[in-house]
């Protein structure tokens, strides 16, 4: 297979993120259990990563050139599993051993048993200081990869992901691209309540970083902004993606519950309705 | 899945190591008392010399560590966290996975403790080649007291699957283990000191990781020690013989993987086995010995240590006196444990 992909075709892009929601509904009901809400918010932001923004070979995961991705909030497993998938790293059948004994694909990300991870995540907050040094080591060798890393707004209340937005900045890691996924609500309820992590963007600009907001459901957006992002030099850069959690399923959209609760069979079915996949 | 034995991968010659035909392996601590702290600093710059893929971080102690001689000579691949020791063990994370060989450092509490969780995450569940070598380990920090004396690290690192934990004896054992884990591919956590310590390797000493050096083996009993608890071993076993017991010296300076052959041999040796080393008695190189043994060929054991208790403010020397660390507390404990 060669590089992937750069085509900058909106509605190509928007059906790829369309079908990456589908088999992440379809996975999750599958396994029984899983993080649901925070893969589809970031739905749109991985699929432009994947489908178009990232250099990367998906028969030679290992392929130096390639850029990075960390999903620092690795509870979003299902999201890229998803993508790895429909970009090439393993046969799509793979995704039905969701969470199963013995599954490369475990519960959150695994770089030992899974071609196309990175590192390990799962454990919040841990992701942009990896991201960080491979950032760092990547400019060591002057190296055109670009490093992105996808973060969640809950996740921000962690006091790591600071001290590595003030690493970036001090070492104006311009080849660094975070995305935060602003979609209001992490496990207990919405962040303005359980942790007020408002204003975010006077925070990251605050440690040196150039801010992009954005509707991270709006694929023309997301795509500009990655694509001016690597043109600012001397800095990081920043993608406040606003979102919705659940994204794309009416009845999951907004609902702190469907953090970690997989779709029932039932709710499959409605889903799949919503998302035009009728009679399949 | 399941039972991952560990692996032992050492990086093929051509993996970055340019050979500057300059004055190498001039370095030679054979014989010479210092820090195992300066031991590394030295080495550092030799390989650094030696291999462009060595990186440093610190987390503002890099003149307590030594590292900034590193930073010296190659400020370009030094990297200063400021202090925040998480940020430092993620950072080497992604360092390790852009192709470098990552050596992180910062005092052993502050490593081990307040970046435990990272190096469990980050570090050793991905398998990441990170060389976490920490100094300022155990009571000989002296001074500063209990806050910046680690004694537990031994027990917090030794729990995490993957990584190997290595505690050497001097500085001329700390230069060949700082050359032996950059080679390895692996996660790794080495424990330093801040005090100097005599020399007590041989001249022909290699070290290798998992592999014990038995200075002796004794015929009423054998200590196995680490760090700077080999030397009070020794020293003990002068003052036994001319009491007529036999006890013999082991140097574990690897403590994960243990050197099961080597325990083995010791406890087939005499039915006494004394560990000793400048950490609690619970969860370091005594409970490691402890465990392996009464699974696999029950003696008696007894463990030298700080018992379940704060280090504080001293001198060194004082301190080792007061928390039971010297040749002559192994000396008493020997006798005692022979004479029931
Ligand atoms: C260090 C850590 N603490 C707690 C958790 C449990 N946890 C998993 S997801 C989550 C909420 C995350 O919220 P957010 O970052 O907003 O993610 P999203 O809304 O995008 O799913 C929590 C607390 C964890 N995985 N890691
Ligand atoms: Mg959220």
């Amino acid at each position: 297979m060669a590089v992937l992909t750069q085509s900058r075709d909106i509605a190509f892009l928007k059906e790829q993120a369309r079908i990456v929601r589908v088999e992440i509904l379809k996975m999750l009901t599958q396994s029984g259990s899983g993080h649901t809400g925070g893969s589809l918010s970031a739905a749109d932001i991985a699929t432009a990563l994947y489908f178009y923004k990232m250099r990367h070979r998906p028969d030679n995961p290992k392929w130096e050139e390639r850029d990075r991705f960390i999903l620092s909030k690795g509870h979003a497993a299902p999201l890229l599993y998803t993508v790895l998938a429909l970009t090439g790293y393993f046969d799509k059948s793979l995704l039905g051993t969701l969470r199963k004994t013995g599954s490369p694909l475990q519960g959150h990300p695994s770089s030992k048993l899974l071609q196309g991870v990175e590192v390990s995540t799962g454990s919040l907050g841990q992701g942009l200081s990896i991201a960080n040094g491979m950032a760092l080591g990547l400019q060591l060798d002057d190296s055109a990869s670009r490093v992105y890393c996808l973060l969640g707004d809950g996740e921000i209340q962690e006091g790591q992901v600071w001290e590595a937005a003030m690493t970036a900045g001090h070492y104006a890691l311009d080849n660094l691209c975070a995305i935060v996924d602003l979609n209001e609500l992490q496990i207990d309820g919405r962040c303005e309540d359980v942790m007020k992590i408002t204003p975010v963007a006077p925070k990251w600009k605050a440690f040196n970083w150039h801010i992009f907001e954005i509707d991270g459901h709006n694929m023309e957006e997301i795509v500009s902004a990655l694509d001016e992002a690597e043109r600012i030099k001397g800095k990081p850069s920043v993608i406040l993606a606003n979102t919705i959690k659940g994204k794309g399923v009416s009845f999951f959209e907004g609902k702190a519950e469907y953090h970690g609760l997989a779709p029932t069979k039932e709710e499959l079915e409605k889903a799949l309705k919503e998302l035009g996949e009728d009679g399949k | 899945m399941g039972s991952r034995k560990q692996e032992f991968r050492v990086q093929s010659p051509e993996s970055g190591i340019k050979t500057l035909n300059s004055e190498l392996q001039t370095l030679n601590f054979y014989g010479q008392a210092v820090a195992t702290r300066d031991a590394y600093g030295a080495t550092l710059v030799e390989l650094g010399k030696r291999n462009e893929k060595v990186v440093v971080l610190d987390a503002d102690l890099s003149g307590s560590t030594k590292t900034a001689k590193f930073a010296k000579a190659f400020p370009e691949r030094f990297f200063n966290m400021g202090i925040s020791e998480q940020d430092m063990v993620g950072t080497a994370g992604g360092l390790s996975l852009a192709g470098k060989i990552p050596f992180a450092s910062t005092f052993a509490i502050f490593e081990t403790g307040r970046a435990w969780e990272q190096i469990r995450q980050t570090v050793c569940y991905s398998h990441l080649n990170v060389k976490l070598v920490a100094t300022h380990s155990g009571l000989t920090v002296g001074e500063d007291g209990a806050s910046h004396q680690a004694l537990e690290d031994v027990a917090l690192m030794r729990v995490l699957p993957e990584l190997v934990v290595i505690v050497p004896s001097d500085g001329f054992e700390t230069q060949q283990v700082i050359d032996a884990i950059a080679e390895y591919e692996g996660p790794v956590y080495v424990r330093l000191g801040r005090a100097k310590v005599p020399a007590v390797m041989p001249p022909d000493y290699k070290f290798q990781i998992g592999k014990a050096h038995t200075f002796h083996l004794g015929k009423d009993a054998n200590i196995i020690a680490d760090g700077i608890m080999v030397a009070a071993a020794l020293q003990a076993r002068e003052t036994l013989l001319k009491e007529g017991i036999d006890a013999g010296v082991i140097n574990m300076s690897t403590v994960k993987p243990l050197d099961a052959e080597a325990l083995l041999k010791a406890a087939n040796a005499s039915k006494l086995i004394v560990t000793a080393e400048e950490h609690s008695v619970i969860g370091g190189l005594g409970g490691a010995v402890a465990e392996y043994l009464s699974e696999n060929h029950p003696v008696a054991v007894k463990r030298i240590g700080t018992r379940d208790t704060f280090g504080g403010s001293g001198k060194p020397d004082d301190l080792l006196k007061l928390y039971g660390l010297t040749a002559d507390d192994i000396v008493k404990t020997i006798k005692s444990a022979l004479s029931r």
